[in-house]
């Protein structure tokens, strides 16, 4: 085995357990962390494709996986900010993060 | 493949599953907290050392930090269950397993029939924090204004939502 299939295969595990979490935990902070876990995997696979892919030696170029995977970073840093804040107003509302009994409640 | 490669990603494997099935809310984001800092060290062992250091202050720092907050100020701590049941799940939990080992299947079996098994190892590219600092300021500045902008639109509108409203 290659060392990009290695750390596809690691990604491809990382993805498949933030995405069975996030299925089946009931807590609206767990269900994000599922979320954050399969965003860090998809930029392991970037940083992955970056180091033993094909590319040019030289210029921006060579440069285009790292700052993808920079942005992606930021990207997911606003999300879980604004994802955060969301739980916080909808506990103030409804008393409860648990995500069963929030399903078909009145604003 | 090296033997540390084989130890981060364990760690980092092992961590995200703690973060998943450990049944105190307290608990899963200090696994989570090992979750990233694996990934952040096989960011260095590929030799991304700027996105190494940046995942760690970012997501260890940062990210980890904030769920802990949430998890404080909603009250989840002192969660009491005291094992993990059937309460800590959605109703049909086997679906969304299976749906995840599907996707699982689907990615391993896309890895394996690949070209990345047999392709040889490529030079590690040429890779020193300068050049990123000038990637960054010459062919991506748009991008990075941009992403600027989010993020103070990000934090202003997480304080916003997150705000006392007026009864």
């Amino acid at each position: 085995m290659t060392p990009l299939a290695g750390c596809l295969l690691v990604s491809s595990m990382l993805f498949a357990v933030g995405l069975a979490g996030a299925l089946t935990r009931r807590n609206t902070i767990l269900v994000l962390v599922g979320i954050e876990l399969m965003l860090n995997s998809a930029n392991l696979n970037f940083v992955a494709f970056w180091r033993f892919g094909p590319h040019s030696q030289d210029g921006a170029d060579s440069m285009t996986g790292m700052i993808f995977v920079l942005f992606a970073i930021a990207v997911a840093a606003a999300e879980a900010a604004v994802g955060l804040a969301l739980i916080l107003a909808v506990y103030r509302h409804a008393k409860t993060t648990d995500l069963s009994q929030l399903i078909g409640r009145r604003p | 493949m090296s033997t540390p490669f084989f130890i981060l990603a364990a760690v980092t494997l092992a961590g995200a599953w703690g973060a998943m099935t450990l049944r105190g809310l307290v608990h899963c984001a200090l696994a989570l907290a090992v979750a990233f800092a694996g990934i952040g060290a096989l960011y260095l062992n590929l030799g991304a050392q700027f996105l190494g250091l940046a995942q760690l202050l970012v997501y260890v720092g940062a990210v980890a930090v904030l769920i802990v907050f949430v998890i404080l100020l909603t009250r989840g701590g002192d969660a009491d269950a005291p094992r993990l049941s059937a309460a800590s799940f959605a109703p049909w939990p086997l679906a969304g397993l299976a749906v995840a080992a599907a996707v699982f299947a689907v990615l391993g079996w896309a890895i394996f029939h690949s070209s990345a098994m047999l392709s040889p190892t490529a030079a590690a590219p040429q890779n020193n924090i300068r050049q990123l600092g000038v990637a960054l300021m010459d062919a991506y500045v748009l991008p990075l204004e941009a992403i600027g902008l989010m993020l103070t639109a990000a934090l202003i509108g997480a304080v916003v939502v997150a705000m006392k409203e007026k009864p």
